[in-house]
Formats: C-alpha cells, sequence, structure tokens
C-alpha cells in the first residue's frame, strides 16, 4: 500500500518527517517497506515564459527562444521543438539541471548561438498522458497549470509528494487504505484525526424507478449497494485526483474510473462503475455463473469460468465477475452517458478463490479476499457521488439501492485487565488500556470492549493484548527469562547418534551434503531398480514443481547419484559425500514412514571397491555393534554384481556397499567407477549394544605366525578366516589378513591367501612348541573342509 | 713411576681432546686404557716398584684411569652431539612443503548453523522435537489456527500428497508444536528444527525445500518478555553480545500478539545500507505468544498455562553467517563450494 502524504494530512497532519514517521508506524504494527520521492530525480528544472522565438540563424529545423526564468535577464534557449510559441509557460532544465533517469542538462551552443537550458517534454519529467492529460506525447509540456515563472517544477506538477509505501499483513484489510493508515498514524502519534461525513445532493431521477437489484446468492455476497449517476460527462479528473493516484501507484484513466479508484484507495472499499446502457433488463443480479462458461474482462482476455464463481449479471449475461473485475461489455467509454456505482461485500474467500482459478490479481481482488467491513458499502458509494458532484462529472440520482444480508452485530469481549498484562508480562493500568483501545477506535465501557466493524480480526483476549501491546511499544517491553521448574535439556539417544554417524564420515574424508527430499520418478529406472522393488512404490506430490521433483525419496542413491553427477560435470576429480538422508515409505494412514538413511558416494583417484567398505566398516567399528559381516550380493541391480556386499548385523541386513552398476552410472553420465554404500540408520542403532566393557590387558606376550594357504579361487577370505578361527581356538586370538596371490608358482584356478595369526595364551607365556599344535589343526582343517593346502 | 703415570696422563688428556670422531676416540681409548695399552702396560711393571709405594702408585693409577674413562665418554658425548647435529643439518627439510594431510570432511554449512543453534537451546534447557514432514492438514494448519480458505492453504503454495487436500509436505517446522503439546503436558521447553517444504520455483532467494527452526516454551506465567528475553539471549550468543533486535508487531494466525524481529545491520549499524535494503533493520525471525485457541485445541488449559514460539529461517540465517549471496549454492553440493567451510 503506497500512502500520499499530502492525501494523509487531510486526515491527520503529521510533522514528523519521513524517517521517524516510518520508524514509528513500523513499531506500531504497520511495517514500512520504502519510502518514494517520485520527483527526487529531478532538480533545477523550474518553469520558464517564452518572451519571443526567432528562427536559428544557421539552422532550419531550430529556433532560439527568450525564456523568462524568474531570475533577473532572460535566457536563450535553442528548441528544435515546433509546439513553443511566445507566450507559452514551458519546464526549463537550467544549467545544471537533472532529468527524470538521471540525465544532466549542461549550457552549450548549438550551431553557433549559446543555448542555456532546455525545455522538457513529460516523458523527460517522468511523467505520461495519465498524469498529464492535456500534454503531447512528442512535444515540449505546455503547462495549463497556475504558475509563474521560475516555480519549481516539482511543485507545479504535484513531483514534491512523499509516498510511504508499507506491507500490509494480511489481518488487516482495512489499513489498505488511507483512511485506515490515518487512523493507525494518528493513534501512533498521539494525534486526533479529522473524519468526514459525504454529502450528496442527489437530484437526478430516483434509482428505484431505473435499476433493480437481486442478490440470489447471499452467502457470497453479505451486502450490495448502487448509486446512479446520469448525464455523465466523462473527461480527466482534476490534478489533485490525477497526482494522488499516481502516488499511489494506480493510472488516472478518467473522471469516474478515477473515482472510483480515489474512493478504493481512500476507505479501502473497492468500487466497480458500470456502464447503465449495457445492463439488460435494466436488472443487476448478483449470482453464481453456473452454466456461463466464459467472459471477456475488460482487460480483453476471455476467462473460462466455473460455475461457483459468483458473477455481476444482468437479465441476460454476465457483466462482471464479483469482487474482481468487470466486462469488456459494460466498460465505461468516452460515450457512456449513465453509470451505475457498485459498492459490494464480497465473500473473501470466494473471491480468492475465483481469482486464483482465473489467474487475475487486482486491487479489488487482493482487497476483498482478507476479508472487508461490510458496513462501509454505503459511505463509500455516497463518498463517489459526492466526488461525482465536485467534479461536475454528471447528476446523482436521488436514493440509493442497499441489499443487506450482512451481520452488524459488534464483537464485544471482556476487557481482562490481569489477563492481558500477565501475557504480556507488564502493569498497564485500566485508564491506560482505555486511552490505546479509544485511540484505535475501540468503545470500552466498564469492563466490556466494544469492536469497530471494520477490524474483523480483533476476537479474541490475546487480540486485545497485542492492540495493547503494539500501542504501548514493543521496544518498551522489559526483557526477562522464564522462571519456574527447569527441564533437563538435550539430545535423545538418537540425535546424539546421528550427530556421531556424521562426524566419522567426516572423520574419513566424507564431505555432507543436503539434498531436495524430493525425487524424479525417473531416478528408479536409471538405477535399474526392479519393477517389483517396494522402493518403487513413493509418495508422489500431486502438484509438484516438476515431474522431477515429483516423488518422495524412498532411497538415498538417487539424490547421492544426482550430486555426484553435478560435481563429475563440474571435473571435479575426486569426491567423497554423505547424506543423513530422510526417506519417506506410504504408510497406511496416508502419511509417510520416515526413517533416516546414511549415504555414502565417491569416485575418483585410488578409490575402489575396498575403499568404501573399508569406510563402512570404520565407521561401523566406533558404533559399539555385535558381529558385522559382508556377504556379497550379484543380484542387487543397482550394483556392480561382483562387487556388492550386503552388511548384515545380528542376522539383519542393514545396508548395502559397492560399486555402481555401470550402467546406472552411466545414466547419471559418469564414466569412471562410483562407489556408494547406503545403510539404515534406524535398523543399525538398533542393533548397538547398550553397554561397553573393558576386557584386560593381555598378561602373557603373543607369538606370531605368518601362514599362506593356496586353495580354489572361489572361496572366500571370510570362508578361510571362519576355518582358521575354529581350528585355532582356544590360543588363536587374531586373524589379519594380508595378501592375496595368484600368478606364476600357483597353479591355474586356485590363489594363495596369506594371513598372520596371533597366539596368545591368558595363563601362561607361550614357547614356540605350544603354537605347533593350534597351526596343525589349522592346516589339517584348511585341507580338510576346504582344500586349502599350505604354499 | 709417578712421573710416567703424569706423563700419560697428559698425553692421553691430549689425544681425547684432539680425537676428532668416535671411532678416533675409540682408538685413543685403545691405545691407553686397552688390554695393552700404555698404562695398562704400566700397571703391568708394578711388580718393580718398591712395595710400599705400591698402594700409592696404584691409587693414583686408578685415580688416573677413572679419570681417562670419564674423559672419554664426556668426549664421547660431545663427538655424538656434534655429530647429531651435522646430521641434522642434512636432514633439514623444506617445512614450506604441504603435509601430508588426511583429508577431513566438512560439515554442510546449513548444519553448522543448525548445530549451533541447537548446542545454545540445549545449554538453556530445551529438548529437540521430532515431527514428520509429510503432514496432515489437521497439524500443519488448522490446529494452528489457519482457517478453511486461508491463501497459505492453497494448492498454488503447498505441496499436496492427496486430491483432499489432507495430506502435505509440512510449510512449516510449527505443527511439531502440536504434535508435542499433544504427547506431553506443560512445562515445555523444546526447539524443533527440520525440512520445510513450500511451492516456490528455485532462484536465489527461493527454495522449494528449506530448514526452520521453531522454538516452543508452554508454563505457567509465560509472558512476552520471557519471550523478548530468550530470543535476546540467543541471539547474543549466535551472533556476540554486540547484537541489536528489534521486535515489531507482524501477524501469525497462530501466536497473538506475533512479532517479528529485526536485528541491526552488521554493515551499516543501523543507518541504512545495500545489505540491508536501506532499512537498516535485516529480518531475522518471526514470534509470538502461542495462540489460547492453539493452546486449547492441544487439551491445554490457556486460563492456566502460556506460551511462546519462534521460528527462525535457517538458510537465510546461514547465508548471511558465510555472505552466501545464491540460496542454490546451499543444495547443489558443489565440493569446490562444500570445501570451504
Amino acid at each position: 500500500m503506497k500512502l500520499s502524504r499530502k492525501w494523509l494530512d487531510e486526515f491527520v497532519e503529521i510533522h514528523a518527517a519521513d524517517k521517524e514517521y516510518a520508524d514509528k508506524m513500523t513499531m506500531s504494527g504497520s511495517k514500512v517497506e520504502a519510502v518514494h520521492l517520485p520527483g527526487s530525480e529531478i532538480r533545477n528544472v523550474v518553469v520558464g515564459r517564452v518572451l519571443k522565438t526567432a528562427p536559428h540563424p544557421n539552422a532550419d529545423k531550430l529556433i532560439v527562444c527568450s525564456v523568462d526564468t524568474g531570475a533577473d535577464a532572460p535566457i536563450q534557449i535553442v528548441t528544435a521543438a515546433t509546439n513553443v510559441n511566445a507566450g507559452d509557460l514551458v519546464p526549463v532544465a537550467l544549467d545544471g539541471a537533472r532529468l527524470a533517469g538521471g540525465q544532466e542538462i549542461r549550457s552549450g551552443v548549438l550551431r553557433g548561438e549559446a543555448s542555456e537550458g532546455m525545455f522538457c517534454s513529460i516523458a523527460e519529467l517522468g511523467l505520461t498522458l495519465h498524469e498529464v492529460p492535456y500534454a503531447v506525447e512528442d512535444g515540449i509540456l505546455v503547462l495549463q497549470e497556475e504558475c509563474a515563472p521560475g516555480d519549481d517544477i516539482r511543485n507545479v506538477l504535484g513531483l514534491d509528494d512523499h509516498v510511504i509505501e508499507f506491507e500490509i499483513t494480511n489481518n488487516r484489510p482495512d489499513c489498505l487504505s488511507v483512511i485506515g493508515l490515518a487512523r493507525e498514524s494518528a493513534a501512533t502519534f498521539g494525534l486526533a484525526m479529522r473524519t468526514h461525513e459525504p454529502v450528496v445532493k442527489g437530484n437526478g431521477p430516483d434509482i428505484r424507478g431505473l435499476l433493480k437489484v437481486e442478490v440470489h446468492d447471499t452467502d457470497l455476497c453479505p451486502r450490495y449497494t448502487a448509486r446512479m449517476v446520469t448525464d455523465v460527462r466523462i473527461a480527466p479528473s482534476p490534478r489533485w485526483m490525477r497526482e494522488r493516484l499516481s502516488s499511489s501507484g494506480v493510472r488516472p484513466i478518467n473522471n469516474i474510473v478515477d473515482i472510483t479508484n480515489y474512493v478504493m484507495l481512500e476507505y479501502g472499499q473497492p468500487m466497480h462503475a458500470f456502464d447503465f446502457s449495457c445492463v439488460e433488463g435494466d436488472t443487476i443480479i448478483v449470482r453464481r455463473a453456473g452454466k456461463d462458461s466464459s467472459f471477456v474482462t475488460l482487460d480483453g482476455n476471455e476467462r473460462k469460468l466455473t460455475g461457483n464463481m459468483l458473477m455481476i449479471a444482468d437479465k441476460n449475461r454476465p457483466v462482471g465477475i464479483a469482487g474482481i473485475m468487470g466486462g469488456m461489455n459494460s466498460e465505461i467509454t468516452d460515450n457512456t452517458r449513465n453509470i451505475v456505482f457498485e459498492s459490494a461485500n464480497f465473500n473473501g474467500t470466494s473471491v480468492r478463490t475465483t481469482a486464483t482459478a482465473l489467474g487475475i490479481r487486482t486491487d479489488a481482488s487482493s482487497r476483498f479476499e482478507k476479508g472487508l467491513d461490510a458496513s462501509m458499502t454505503v459511505t463509500a458509494v455516497n463518498r463517489a457521488c459526492e466526488l461525482v458532484e465536485m467534479l461536475g462529472a454528471g447528476t446523482v440520482c436521488t436514493g440509493i439501492i442497499d441489499i443487506d444480508n450482512s451481520d452488524h452485530t459488534p464483537v464485544v469481549l471482556p476487557l481482562r485487565r490481569e489477563r492481558i498484562n500477565s501475557l504480556l508480562g507488564i502493569s498497564v493500568s485500566y485508564d491506560e488500556m482505555c486511552g490505546i483501545l479509544s485511540k484505535l477506535g475501540f468503545t470500552v465501557s466498564g469492563d466490556l470492549v466494544t469492536v469497530p466493524s471494520w477490524r474483523g480480526d480483533v476476537e479474541h483476549m490475546a487480540d486485545l493484548a497485542e492492540e495493547v501491546a503494539r500501542m504501548y511499544g514493543y521496544d518498551k517491553l522489559p526483557i526477562t527469562s522464564f522462571k519456574g521448574e527447569t527441564p533437563q535439556g538435550g539430545f535423545t539417544r538418537e540425535q546424539k547418534l546421528l550427530r556421531n554417524v556424521g562426524m566419522y564420515a567426516r572423520a574419513l574424508g566424507y564431505n555432507e551434503i543436503l539434498t531436495y527430499s524430493f525425487i524424479s520418478p525417473a531416478s528408479y529406472d536409471k538405477l535399474r531398480f526392479p519393477e517389483d522393488d517396494e522402493r518403487r512404490r513413493s509418495l508422489e506430490i500431486l502438484n509438484p514443481l516438476g515431474k522431477d521433483t515429483s516423488i518422495m525419496r524412498t532411497s538415498a542413491l538417487p539424490s547421492m547419484m544426482e550430486t555426484l553427477q553435478r560435481n563429475y560435470s563440474f571435473r571435479n576429480k575426486s569426491v567423497k559425500f554423505y547424506e543423513q538422508a530422510t526417506v519417506y515409505s506410504p504408510a497406511a494412514d496416508g502419511l509417510s514412514n520416515e526413517t533416516v538413511h546414511l549415504v555414502l558416494g565417491c569416485y575418483g583417484k585410488d578409490i575402489d571397491f575396498y575403499t568404501i567398505k573399508g569406510d563402512v566398516e570404520s565407521l561401523l567399528s566406533q558404533m559399539n555393534l555385535p558381529e558385522v559381516s559382508f556377504s556379497a550380493d550379484s543380484r542387487n541391480a543397482s550394483f556392480h554384481p561382483g562387487r556388492c556386499a550386503v552388511i548384515s548385523c545380528l542376522g539383519e541386513i542393514i545396508g548395502t556397499c559397492g560399486q555402481i552398476h555401470p550402467l546406472a552410472a552411466s545414466s547419471y553420465d559418469i564414466d569412471v567407477e562410483v562407489y556408494a554404500a547406503e545403510l539404515d540408520l534406524a535398523l543399525l542403532f538398533r542393533c548397538i549394544l547398550p553397554e561397553k566393557h573393558y576386557i584386560p590387558l593381555p598378561k602373557y606376550p603373543a607369538v606370531t605366525r605368518d601362514i599362506a594357504l593356496v586353495c580354489d579361487k572361489s572361496i572366500t577370505v571370510s570362508t578361510l578366516e571362519d576355518c582358521i578361527r575354529k581350528a585355532g581356538a582356544p590360543l588363536l586370538k587374531e586373524i589379519e589378513f594380508f595378501d592375496i596371490y595368484t600368478g606364476p608358482g600357483i597353479p591355474e584356478g586356485k590363489k594363495s591367501v596369506a594371513f598372520s595369526l596371533v597366539f596368545r595364551s591368558d595363563e601362561r607365556n607361550l614357547r614356540d612348541e605350544d603354537v605347533l599344535a593350534p597351526y596343525q589343526a589349522i592346516l589339517q582343517a584348511a585341507g580338510d573342509t576346504l582344500n586349502a593346502k599350505l604354499r | 713411576m709417578k712421573e710416567k703415570l703424569e706423563h700419560i696422563r697428559q698425553h692421553a688428556a691430549q689425544d681425547i681432546l684432539r680425537a676428532p670422531d668416535t671411532g678416533a676416540l675409540e682408538q685413543v681409548r685403545v691405545a691407553y686404557l686397552g688390554k695393552k695399552g700404555e698404562l695398562t702396560l704400566l700397571l703391568k711393571q708394578m711388580g718393580g716398584i718398591a712395595a710400599e709405594e705400591r698402594p700409592v702408585v696404584g691409587q693414583l693409577a686408578n685415580a688416573i684411569r677413572v679419570d681417562l674413562e670419564n674423559m672419554i665418554s664426556e668426549r664421547s658425548r660431545v663427538l655424538g652431539e656434534e655429530a647429531l647435529n651435522k646430521r641434522m643439518i642434512e636432514e633439514a627439510l623444506d617445512v614450506t612443503i604441504p603435509g601430508k594431510r588426511t583429508p577431513l570432511g566438512k560439515k554442510h554449512p546449513i548444519t553448522i548453523v543448525l548445530d549451533e543453534a541447537k548446542d545454545i537451546f540445549i545449554g538453556m534447557g530445551f529438548e529437540i522435537a521430532e515431527g514428520p514432514e509429510v503432514e496432515d492438514e489437521y497439524h500443519n494448519f488448522t490446529a494452528l489456527n489457519t482457517r478453511p480458505g486461508h491463501p497459505a492453504r492453497d494448492w498454488q503454495d503447498t505441496f499436496y500428497l492427496s486430491e483432499d487436500s489432507r495430506v502435505l509436505l509440512r510449510t512449516q517446522t510449527s505443527p511439531v508444536q502440536i504434535r508435542v503439546m499433544e504427547r506431553k503436558k506443560p512445562p515445555i521447553r523444546v526447539i524443533s528444527p527440520g525440512r520445510v517444504y513450500r511451492k516456490d520455483e528455485v532462484d536465489a532467494t527461493h527454495s522449494p525445500m528449506f530448514h526452520q527452526l521453531e522454538g516452543l516454551v508452554v508454563d505457567k506465567g509465560i509472558t512476552m518478555t520471557d519471550l523478548k528475553g530468550t530470543l535476546v539471549q540467543f541471539v547474543k550468543m549466535l551472533y556476540g553480545e554486540d547484537a541489536r533486535l528489534r521486535f515489531r508487531p507482524h501477524h501469525f494466525p497462530f501466536t497473538e500478539p506475533s512479532c517479528e524481529v529485526d536485528i541491526m545491520c552488521f554493515e551499516c549499524q543501523g543507518e541504512g545500507c545495500r545489505v540491508c535494503k536501506g532499512e537498516g533493520w535485516i529480518e531475522l525471525l518471526g514470534a509470538g505468544m502461542v495462540h489460547p485457541r492453539v493452546l486449547e485445541g492441544c487439551g491445554i488449559d490457556s486460563e492456566v498455562y502460556s506460551g511462546f514460539a519462534f521460528g527462525i529461517g535457517v538458510d537465510r540465517l546461514t547465508m548471511r553467517r558465510f555472505n552466501i549471496n545464491d540460496l542454490r549454492l546451499l543444495f547443489e553440493n558443489d565440493i569446490r563450494f562444500l570445501s570451504q567451510f
């Protein structure tokens, strides 16, 4: 909402400078977004009277003018303009002047003749024909205003206004008006406000003999008020009105349209004017669109209607979309003779739904949709008629049509001073509270507060508390800390574990990423999820921004792959990422089961399967888990069939790690090996042992033996380890794999696997010969069960 | 004999001090103290001297041996040190060559800010509450005093997962307030950080997914001045003691009175500049006293209890903190960006 300070002055004169005014209004609840000074760019442009003109001695197309600019002596100006004559008053940019847009003007010499300034067009002053209807577009502005040579052009053309732009919250449509803001301003500055009751002579014929109004859908139109004007003379509106409209960001059109906009800005009540000759059957019917399927609004666009949209119609057809925009078929034109002023109250939600559906947003609809005060329709229409008479724009008809189904019962609330004070934490006296509320238009009588009709937002003790607080001053409220029982703050077990997992991942060199929770349905194909994969059952966003953000992810892999893809395309050589990604699977109640997955992803130098596996092992080793095992998984279609392991703990699969299937990687445009792991942290956290007990340090030294076994290639290292562990018990305490070898010396189809074995007794020092028996037992078992021989 | 001994002592001492390295020193030791060394040989001639002189000479000889051994060991230490110093000079490295780094991963900047905020509130006795991101219309709107038909409910602004507008992606972390109040009675002191969703096209300042941090305190006698106190304390801990706040009236459906809280522009100290778009203040968060209807809806008697709530935009906070000018960077996850934090 843009507020002209000149207009504001009419209701309450506030002497504060713009900055102080803006600060105080912001602090009392009407936030100021900006202060505009429309003419602030213009400098050193004055009114000049052309004394005489003469042809330029050296140029056919130029003339030399002598101009009185209010200085001691006339100045000489050379111009190419053709519409300037002796006696004209024109805007003159003097030496050093600045025009709208920042252009600077300097004295100069044109074809040998000195020119000490420049005549200005409306465009050079930042104006259009809307603001100065009598001007010409392609020539010098010849002023028709009351002014004298030397006057500052900004004052002459009303460019000296100060415009305050407010951000008005949705609950205060009353402040989308000059009067509403004047009321807030008066209360904020502790001043009285001048009010004005419109006076209409109304000596035309009686409206009731000319027009009938029927409201069929009173639920969507609680009140419809109309007046008529005959013998309309369409003309530009006077300068003061044009200036105020322009300052408020509304383009002047003609007197009738300008009056409707003027009243809307002044009262906050949107108005509409119909050409009465276009109202067929002399009847206005307010009804739902029903079967009407399309309508051309006055901006020339054809709109598709739906049955529930509220229309203003005549006997035969719609003439306007209620509260949003009038129709082309009843637009005010230069030939309009008789008009109907509509000042109505429409249901806010209905206007908003319709406006949204049609994709139109007008000054009217944005006011109606917030819910307006139904009691102001009559005053507003009277104000419009008063202005018609003031401007001599027509003859106002006697009488008024007012179909009022609105609820006039005022809201009355108890004034609970103690409660308000205890909510705010201050102590405001009864008198002070009454003072604040009265300034804002509330009526206080004893312990009862009557809420003014324009404050539909006030309906509760807490609302009164806010009124008191904002006028008392939020900045004056002291700063306290709350008392009472102090609960123990802190993280839950899961929250702590999540923090730790992040820390471990970073310690392993993984950088945290945050990605969108929604992904493209194509992701599942890219990652080759089987058709019957449970993870393909995703929650779907019905109104997504686009297909690629339309489903809630059930796996954290797609987002990781997209991130890797992006980094790969940026030529980032080597990356390691992790995300603690929430995944969403449909739940029976229509909502979702949300769990957090840890996803790791990497590619680059020295990164292979054993990097990601090792990183997962290291991370899990921090978490006090019972035995974790990895087993080959060749059936996970997202991964390389020979380089993928499922990770299990306590018999339950908690995750997967491996190389992303080359076809999946290439569907993300990555042509190097990509490795990833995904762990379900909820399952993982469930496996964590509640306690950790220290194991006494060994008392006796260990004996170490290396062993290399030659076995079939198909036997896994973990199978060998299991066999060795069992056979070497109880003295064998540790097995460490350290080498695998194929090549010369090893038969085809075989491999040599080397382990380092640590033997130790808890009772005594082991001698070399003590280790012989378990060592032999290991060889025996490996030979018997796995056909593995000592190399 | 005595003279001979003194002579050996003199010469041996000289030779020890002159020995240029440990090898030469060893030679000197062997030459005097070894099995065939001068001193050893001389002592073998002890039999040739008078018996009464023997103890005296013997004593002297032993003293000389001990002296020489001490000298040798001292000399050995000095030579060892010299040799070490020499070696270390040769071993000198270019310490400006980069070290062998173990590359640690970085926290995402949003996590850095969130973790800091969480730690501050935990220190103030808050717990961290969580709630679903796929929410129902009741918790996200109705229970928060947002009437049917309210613009925020529009399909243009909110992501919906069911045709009847019942299931949606939460547009704020405030529904967690409701879930907390439904399952727990006062005193309540929680924060709830998390992801929220609004149907905004991606640009430098908008994202369809972003982060909020919600706070809720409900107890007997909670006042608006407590709200101010809590937020002032939080902001000072986050931004330092110099941070100045401005509380100005605003409107939210679920709080009354409501306020927005601005922080004085760091760049211009309130004068107005480009950073704060001339206002001198930068919007930080929204807050207010929990609307009595919201309390009642959760079965909390608003005549007995009162509370305050606040919501902070974490992404904006992060951008300001690290001077990030484009929100998209936060979700693009370019390693060149992430590795800077």
